[in-house]
């Protein structure tokens, strides 16, 4: 009868341990199927042509997207050089002042930012930014991605840094180190991946963003550099091409997007990369 | 005759509310090692900081009262020079782990931004290492990170960089109660070595320790300091029956 009792708790222990690799292989299986049907529809209208080129008119065959490319970069740095510098320095902040009232204030601030949807971050960046500068310009969609790439940066700098033991400040205070070469020489550089993959991974999460675009950088079907004027990107192409009735314009989409999960697959496989790389063994 | 190198006058320090170091009054000649010894949570280790200004970092701590560094109070001065004169290592050797172990040594200079010609760092390396014992361990691998050492080397790399700086008073906070008996007492060997030149102070919980390596010992309890001799007189014929007591084993 013992024996019986243990086999019955073996079996459950082996059902239990069956039904954590089944749900975990769950989780995967949407990933790949995406990823498969993706790239079957996408992989064969990539081209060079494709890369370099600009879409043509409705009926004319052929076209690309570098509009869209260029145009996604460009909204993308620019939103990167508004977010990177506030998201590290207020994590920073709230990293090195842990329990201060406006820590506790700006910590609930980012939390709330995070969930906003990104559709009222545009429409709030169109009343702000594109309504008093009276017209649709890229600039004003980099300021509504930054404001999305915010919360990812401060939390994960913050995370980052306050995991550094204390004994590592105190080391530097006790060299005689002023708070500012602290932070900047020992505590910065010690967490230096894990701030690194934040940036990374809220760009990547960026890439992607429509909605914010829809009433900022608007879109446009020829090559812009202007940051004042409207700017096309990937997602904005993709959402104005696949609800299009045309063939020629639902293959650029698929192309379209593609690149854009291949860009953001890459990116993150990058991070994963140079934060293992870039990890200070404590 | 010994000159005072730090003074403490009715030193009294805060943890908010929380009263632990109580109207302090000692004299810490020069070249002398002074052990502070105490059961745990007596002070000693809030004592010890508030040397160097340490003890004012920690949030709600506060401090009142006079530290004197040869004459000069250090509660007037800026908190960076002290610590440039009064040196610290800490409990767990804390190398900066991005740094490489010859930048460790010099990670006093580097990080303040002072730039020195390579032979001066590669002297002031050279020393700081030969004077804590390292250099011939170290010498053929000073590009590698501080923490591929040992804890042991770890920490005599840490007391290397503290003595880089060429302080006048080194702090110890019980060096070596994260390290192993044969590094211990690598470390306890420096302490004999390093006193030529420095003043030690350190707290340490180990009462063999106090009685090998100090010249004069300190008792605190219960933030008080009870009892402050020559090591030798204060193990053999303590004043105070509560010495007495800790040294006998009675309590700890």
């Amino acid at each position: 009868m013992a024996s019986n009792h243990v086999k019955y708790r073996i079996g459950k222990s082996t059902f239990f341990k069956g039904l954590t690799i089944l749900l975990a292989c769950a989780c995967v299986v949407p990933l790949i199927f995406i990823l498969i049907y993706i790239l079957q529809a996408g992989l064969t209208k990539i081209n060079w042509h494709f890369l370099t080129n600009l879409p043509k008119p409705v009926g004319e065959t052929g076209g690309g997207i570098a509009n869209a490319l260029l145009g996604s970069m460009i909204i993308i740095l620019v939103a990167s050089v508004i977010a990177i510098p506030f998201g590290i320095l207020c994590g920073i902040y709230l990293s090195e002042n842990k329990k201060s009232k406006l820590a506790y204030w700006s910590r609930l601030c980012v939390d709330i930012l995070q969930g906003v949807p990104s559709i009222v971050i545009g429409i709030v960046a169109y009343f702000w930014l594109v309504k008093p500068m009276g017209g649709f310009s890229a600039l004003s969609g980099s300021a509504a991605l930054a404001i999305m790439m915010l919360p990812i940066i401060i939390r994960s700098t913050e995370e980052t840094l306050k995991l550094l033991p204390d004994s590592l400040r105190e080391a530097g205070f006790a060299l005689g180190l002023p708070f500012h070469r602290v932070v900047l020489k020992v505590i910065v550089p010690c967490g230096i991946s894990g701030i690194l993959s934040g940036v990374m991974l809220s760009v990547a999460r960026i890439a992607g963003e429509t909605a914010p675009l829809l009433f900022t950088a608007f879109g446009n079907p020829y090559l812009s550099f202007n940051l004042l004027k409207p700017m096309q990107s990937l997602p904005l192409l993709i959402f104005n091409y696949a609800t299009s009735p045309y063939n020629d314009w639902h293959d650029l989409a698929w192309g379209a997007s593609c690149i854009l999960l291949i860009w953001v697959l890459a990116l993150n496989i990058f991070t994963k990369l140079m934060t293992r790389k870039w990890k200070v063994q404590l | 005759m010994e000159s005072t190198i730090v003074k403490s006058v009715d030193y009294n320090a805060y943890f908010g509310d929380n009263h632990v170091v109580k109207n302090v009054n000692i004299d810490i000649p020069r070249n002398n090692v002074i052990a502070v010894m105490g059961p745990s949570g007596c002070g000693k280790t809030t004592f010890l900081r508030g040397i160097n200004r340490m003890h004012e970092l920690i949030p709600g701590a506060t401090a009142k009262g006079q530290i004197l560094l040869n004459g000069e109070d250090v509660m007037e001065m800026h908190p960076i020079f002290v610590r440039l004169k009064i040196g610290m290592v800490f409990q767990r050797p804390n190398p900066f782990p991005n740094l490489s172990i010859y930048d460790n040594v010099i990670a006093g200079y580097k990080l303040n931004g002072i730039k020195l010609p390579k032979a001066e760092k590669d002297k002031i390396v050279e020393h700081s290492l030969t004077r804590v014992a390292l250099w011939k361990e170290v010498k053929d691998s000073l590009t590698k990170k501080g923490s591929f050492l040992s804890g042991g080397q770890q920490q005599r790399l840490c007391i290397a960089r503290a003595v880089a700086m060429e302080p006048e008073v080194l702090l110890f906070d019980e060096p070596t109660s994260a390290l192993d008996p044969i590094s211990t007492s690598t470390v306890e060997e420096l302490f004999h070595e390093l006193k030529k030149n420095y003043t030690l102070i350190i707290v340490t919980h180990n009462m063999q320790q106090a009685a090998r390596v100090s010249d004069k010992t300190a008792f605190f309890y219960m933030g008080e300091l009870v009892e402050y001799d020559e090591t030798k007189q204060m193990f053999t014929n303590p004043k105070d029956t509560r010495t007495q007591n800790y040294i006998t084993g009675r309590f700890s």
